[in-house]
């Protein structure tokens, strides 16, 4: 019996399911990254203390632990969603701090002159970071970004043990477990399942990166 | 100087009392008699280890009532305790058992390799696991049910889970209950899983789930520990024989196990009523018929 090609199907799904999670987490931690690098470096105190504050708690918790106030913490408190939601959140949230210090990186590495001109013309500062500095500085920190991300979808898989279920974490425990399979097949075959979703991703990083990169 | 050697002599007393009050809870009267040299025909598993002297016995460590793993060096609970009737039987005593916790997930890898010479372990008989394994007995019938809040009037057995989709139900990642409620659920999200039931119990507690299911025994602990927050409702809708699990193909040991709970049922039943038989809610078991040995 072979446990994995018997079971494709639920691999599959289970790898469908863990996609979605790094899919979502993707475009939060992205989003929401970026707009707590904007905070640290707004011309606004207040909200530089927020981005730097923001950093420095949640960069410095535990992934287990992040994920853990979210699933058990939010509903004590009287806040009700399913775990979906709260996994995909924690995740974001757990990841934001490292996109946005990979992107405060690039946005280092642009030159001075450039926002000295932005203002020059005129801009303000919400526009000469959206059109002239972070387009320059996302361009710089790809590689940082790309390895924050890629550690974030490693990431995901911790998010199944927290109530999501269905992903490929809770497929590999339901084969090893309740079906009898040997654990270490069923598990070598979410490892593999796991490449599926990071290496096209470090390919697809290396493609961008060279496309765009700033040559200097 | 004479009331600082009273004192000294006091403190002593209270030390000699409070240490042989924590060795009768380490199980030192176990209901389990060890034979005095027993013979067995050479060759078998049971000669083997009766010439050892020493067996492994592979346990759960977080199951309370059956197998848990508090501060003490030994696990505690009725696989334990069942395990040591079989040992003793062999003429090992509970001193000479080597526990090794084994997680629902490694357990027929751990007998297959020979890390165990046997497993007793919540163990559900079915026939996925019987193409790896062998089992003797079952020694335990368990059946499962569900638990939900004591306001809950919707939900009054596992029929009620289609027409209620937002009712949620939790089970631990892997496990048998958790596969068996799949047939009785409108869709896979329905159905939440951890690794283990005590955050099912918490998660129950905060709303986010509104049912948990797994084997009465084990909900019977959460009812009871609840403070009557929680119920039980409905039937047993399943037969979950726990087994104990062996080499596949041992037929000798296999009977030997089987006869030796056969004439120990009394101190069966004292096992029961020590461990998960203070569970509230539990009902003492009778000892099941054994399966035939293949």
């Amino acid at each position: 019996m072979d446990p994995v090609l018997d079971n494709l199907d639920l691999y599959w799904s289970g790898f469908l399911r863990s996609l979605g999670i790094c899919l979502w987490g993707l475009v939060g931690s992205l989003a929401l990254g970026t707009l707590i690098a904007a905070f640290r470096v707004s011309p606004i105190p207040s909200l530089r203390w927020f981005g730097t504050a923001w950093v420095t708690v949640i960069r410095n918790c535990p992934l287990t632990v992040v994920l853990f106030f979210f699933a058990f913490g939010f509903p004590e408190l009287g806040i009700n969603r399913s775990y979906y939601v709260f996994g995909v959140s924690a995740l974001i949230v757990y990841t934001s701090p490292f996109v946005c210090e990979a992107l405060r990186s690039g946005i280092n590495a642009v030159s001075a002159g450039q926002a000295e001109a932005a203002r020059a013309i005129g801009l303000t500062f919400t526009q000469s970071l959206g059109q002239v500095v972070l387009p320059q500085a996302f361009r710089t920190s790809i590689p940082p970004l790309g390895s924050v991300l890629i550690a974030m979808f490693k990431n995901a898989a911790v998010v199944g043990a927290f109530g999501v279920g269905q992903d490929l974490f809770s497929v590999g425990k339901g084969l090893a477990n309740a079906q009898g399979y040997d654990a270490l097949p069923v598990l070598t075959g979410v490892a593999v399942f796991y490449l599926l979703i990071t290496l096209p991703a470090g390919a697809i990083l290396a493609l961008l990166e060279r496309k765009v990169a700033i040559v200097r | 100087m004479r009331m600082k050697r009273t004192m000294a002599a006091l403190a002593g007393a209270t030390l000699a009392l409070s240490l042989a009050a924590c060795g009768d809870d380490d199980g030192g009267d176990s209901p389990a008699t060890v034979e005095e040299n027993p013979e067995f025909e050479s060759g078998t598993t049971m000669a083997e280890l009766a010439e050892a002297g020493t067996v492994t016995i592979g346990t759960k460590f977080d199951q309370p009532g059956f197998g848990l793993l508090g501060l003490g060096d030994e696990p505690e609970g009725f696989d334990v305790e069942v395990a040591k009737i079989i040992a003793g039987a062999l003429g090992i005593a509970e001193d000479d058992i080597d526990w090794e916790e084994s997680p629902s997930e490694l357990r027929e890898q751990l007998i297959e390799d020979g890390t165990v010479d046997f497993v007793v372990a919540t163990y559900t008989i079915n026939d996925e696991r019987k193409q790896r394994i062998s089992f003797a007995g079952p020694y335990y019938n368990a059946g499962q049910m569900l638990m939900v809040q004591s306001d809950n009037d919707t939900i009054t057995g596992p029929d009620d889970l289609k027409a209620n989709p937002d009712q949620k139900v939790c089970s631990v990642t892997g496990s048998t209950p958790a596969e068996n409620i799949k047939q009785y659920l409108a869709n896979a999200d329905q159905l939440v899983l951890f690794d283990v039931y005590d955050k099912c119990a918490d998660a129950m507690e905060d709303n986010q789930v509104q049912v948990v299911t797994t084997d009465n025994v084990i909900l019977a602990g959460f009812v009871s520990e609840s403070d009557g927050e929680f119920k039980l409702v409905g039937e047993q809708f399943t037969e979950e024989p726990y087994g104990i699990g062996i080499k596949k193909g041992d037929v000798e040991f296999c009977e030997f196990i089987n006869q030796t709970l056969q004439e120990n049922e009394d101190a069966y039943l004292e096992a029961w009523d020590s461990t998960a038989g203070q569970i509230e809610g539990t009902e003492r078991p009778e000892l099941p018929e054994p399966d035939p040995c293949t």
